[in-house]
């Protein structure tokens, strides 16, 4: 069908002009309000109160999610909300990484709030068209496409019967529908947000934010990956969200004063021209240069987290990738960035799946994506990567976690606690690729065991254990989740401070947070708790200041200026922390110091934990990480390194190993772990400001100027 | 025996090792790393002729990157 024809099958539920507003130092101070369950299209303004608590981005979103549920919706309750907020400082031009979007919403997988940080045009769109943040409520009865016109200033609300679902396709149907013209100038003013078949059928749904890239002349794909989002769209019955502008200008955001950004965006580019071929080659392998550093480190996870090397991860080096990206291009996921990670695939035909025979360009993989449909699931094969990495995009799945739980499926099938009677005949061990696919597609069409692994590795314990009998102590030993949520692709067995930047994570366990892998194990800089404690207080907070404003994290520490050794802190890039001082001061016209800039983030941070506990979460007990996260749970993992712990099990924990079973060490290895990770927590809430039950305390809320009515009553029932 | 302590880790020395040397034996391939021996920085174009006395303290700091 042509896309004029898709568009005739489009039937108009509700248009609404509004007035347009520019944008005054990065805000327009409204939000567009729509409700799906009667059509409802308004306009909201947001307080100056508002605004200087929760900055934009995660905060806005967190507070709208807060102010329209209740602690006890669920996910599939028409009152959750899916809530896409840029920040402040989105849509600037002149500086790296600045177009990213938070989309904050109640997770299917973890029934707390989840935020995901994403690239694409859609951000900066919304906000061109004159709204900080779009807030989304209730569900359609039908398919429908919600168009925000920046052009004309209107938004409407379109059942949209007959365009594909899966987004490769539904990306480039629809910004043909709604580009001025078919001048891929105009094209590149639309951007879509889509999910696809497998977002209907599974708990992993990500969504799918789309640029037009000129010199391709195709839509390219970011991802909203983590905690379910896509699957909560469909759930709305949204196919599609629309942004469209007339043109990106040099100011949009009419931001205090451009010098000193224009000035910073130039130092940076300046650092990225001459180190990046000798620091990460973001420009020429994205974050997939690390797959080689973490094999060499053994932080790569293999064969679900188990081991963290292996002998074939050769075949996905990052020199692999190197060869297979197209070279040369400009793969910024927003205008002006130029660390230009965003490496794709082109001409790649599938071998498998309804698009077989397709030659297709594929957004990836990224280090995330190789490791997790990679390594992790045992497969060492490229092509077949790439090939996962399409799929799970167009249908619309995290890599993430479909790579965890695929992986936990493999484990749990190799240990006998499912069977080819379970699994439809399919031989699930790790490294098969054609099970992969089978279950990808399966998973695309809501059958089979797909269908099962689809509700993640939580769901999956409880299927198996409930229905097949399975050993429920051995599955939440091996089931990489914390909170309901999939870990990312690092192992963390040796670092008792990453262990606590997953498990202690507000969304679950995502390396967003804090990555303090080599600071901790590698460089042994922060050997004790209260070194650990503060790191892990600095790191998610700091961090957490990128979902504000709508950055990307990545041009803060993957390139560094020349002069960073010789700092202080060489961790924390002093020179790059005072570029987003500088910058966020620029575009807001305030003058903060990179103290505030902390502040500004423990407002923030403290409301979501807050956010938890009063959805009955958030407290210590969720924190609790499985021990694979922690240490050897088998024979086998012990063995793969038993040298290496019974040292440590002379040195650190005293005992001598000589004579003992490989169960009695695994067991004292075990308590000597499990009573650090408990010392951990305890010191890192300490420093948090909170209880021993991982409750911000109310003194702490009033010192740094969180203490709003609302959060005083949930926290006062904890302190 | 004749060592080294490598990020608090006690490592073999051997006569004529150098910074390289360090690196190789640690498996240390990141491409992002301040080197400092007994506290002072060795600059990248002398981690091949550098020799590490025995004894050394060696800090081999991997700036973050990752995640
Ligand atoms: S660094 Fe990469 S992910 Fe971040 S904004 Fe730039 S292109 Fe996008």
């Amino acid at each position: 069908m042509s896309v004029k024809e898709l568009k005739e099958k489009h039937k108009l539920l509700k248009e609404m002009s509004y007035e347009p507003k520019e944008l005054y130092r990065g805000y327009s101070d409204r939000v567009l309000y729509i409700n799906l369950d009667d059509n409802t299209v308004k306009e909201k303004t947001v307080s100056e109160e508002v605004k200087k608590k929760f900055i934009g981005g995660k905060g806005y979103g967190l507070k709208l999610l807060w102010d329209a549920t209740k602690p006890e919706t669920k996910w599939n309750d028409n009152e959750n909300e899916i809530i896409i907020c840029p920040g402040p400082i989105a849509g600037i031009t002149q500086y790296a990484g600045a177009g990213k979007s938070l989309v904050v919403s109640i997770s299917p997988m973890t029934d707390i709030v989840i935020d995901s940080n994403v690239g694409g045009y859609f951000g900066p769109f919304l906000k061109f068209s004159g709204f900080d943040a779009l807030e989304i409520q209730g569900k359609a009865k039908n398919d429908v496409v919600i168009v925000i016109d920046g052009i004309n200033n209107k938004i409407s609300i379109e059942e949209a019967p007959a365009e594909a679902i899966d987004s490769h396709i539904l990306a480039e149907q629809l910004t043909e529908m709604y580009a001025e013209s078919s001048d891929p100038r105009d094209m590149k003013n639309v951007s879509v947000v889509s999910a696809g078949h497998a977002a209907e059928n599974t708990m992993i749904g990500m969504l799918n934010f789309s640029w037009y890239d000129i010199k391709r002349k195709l839509c390219r794909l970011k991802q909203a990956g983590r905690g379910g989002i896509g699957t909560i769209l469909r759930d709305k019955k949204i196919k599609a969200i629309v942004a469209k502008v007339a043109g990106i200008t040099q100011d949009p955001n009419h931001v205090a004063d451009m010098e000193p950004i224009r000035e910073r965006g130039a130092r940076f580019a300046k650092e990225m021209k001459e180190l990046d071929a000798s620091q990460c080659r973001m420009k020429q392998e994205g974050t997939a240069h690390l797959v080689d550093i973490m094999n060499d480190y053994n932080l790569l996870p293999t064969h679900n987290f188990k081991y963290g090397s292996h002998k074939d991860a050769d075949n996905i080096h990052s020199r692999v990738w190197n060869s297979k990206f197209t070279q040369g291009m400009n793969d910024g996921c927003w205008i002006g960035c130029t660390m230009n990670c965003c490496k794709g695939v082109d001409n790649f035909e599938l071998k498998t799946g309804p698009y077989k025979g397709q030659k297709v360009t594929v957004d990836g993989p990224e280090y995330e994506t190789a490791a997790g449909v990679g390594s992790n699931m045992g497969i060492f094969d490229p092509d077949a990567i790439i090939e996962l990495n399409f799929y799970c995009d167009t249908y619309g799945i995290d890599t993430i976690s479909y790579g965890t739980m695929m992986a936990f499926a493999m484990e749990c099938y190799e240990n006998g606690l499912i069977t080819k009677e379970h699994t439809g005949g399919i031989d699930l061990k790790f490294g098969n690729i054609d099970a992969a696919f089978e279950l990808i597609h399966q998973m695309a069409r809501g059958e089979g065991f797909g269908k099962i692994v689809g509700l993640g590795v939580r769901g999956m314990k409880k299927y198996f254990a409930e229905n097949y009998g399975a050993d429920m102590n051995f599955m939440n030993d091996i089931g990489m989740e914390n909170k309901g949520l999939e870990y990312s692709q690092y192992v963390s067995k040796e670092s008792l401070a990453q262990q606590g930047g997953y498990a202690m994570t507000n969304k679950g366990p995502q390396h967003d947070e804090a990555w303090l892998i080599f600071m901790d194990m590698v460089n042994n800089q922060i050997p004790s708790f209260e070194d650990k404690a503060e790191a892990l207080h600095y790191f998610p907070m700091f961090r957490t200041w990128f979902g504000l404003n709508g950055l990307c994290k990545l041009p803060w520490n993957d390139v560094e200026p020349e002069g960073n050794a010789e700092t202080d802190e060489p961790a924390k890039v002093p020179e790059h922390l005072d570029n987003y001082v500088t910058i966020f001061n620029a575009v807001t016209g305030s003058n903060i110091d990179k103290h505030e800039l902390i502040r500004q983030s423990e407002r923030v941070y403290n409301f979501q934990k807050t956010f938890n506990i009063r959805r009955g979460y958030g407290l210590r007990e969720h924190d609790a990480q499985p021990y694979r996260a922690a240490g050897p749970v088998t024979a086998e993992e012990y063995k793969s390194m038993e040298d290496f712990y019974d040292k440590k099990m002379k040195e650190d924990i005293g005992v001598d190993p000589a004579g003992k079973s490989v169960e009695e060490k695994i067991a004292i290895t075990r308590k000597y772990r499990e009573d650090r990770y408990e010392q951990l927590l305890d010191t890192v809430y300490h420093r948090r400001g909170w209880t021993k039950n991982g409750v911000p305390k109310i003194e702490y809320m009033k010192e740094i100027g969180m203490d709003l009515p609302e959060v005083i009553e949930v926290l006062s029932k904890h302190q | 025996m004749n060592t080294i302590t490598v990020n608090g880790n006690t490592v073999e020395w051997n006569e004529g090792m150098t910074v390289r040397d360090v690196l190789t034996v640690m498996n240390y391939t990141f491409r992002m790393l301040v080197i400092k021996v007994n506290g002072s920085i060795v600059k990248k174009e002398n981690w091949e002729t550098f020799n590490v006395p025995e004894g050394a303290d060696v800090s081999v700091i991997h700036l973050m990157s990752g995640g």
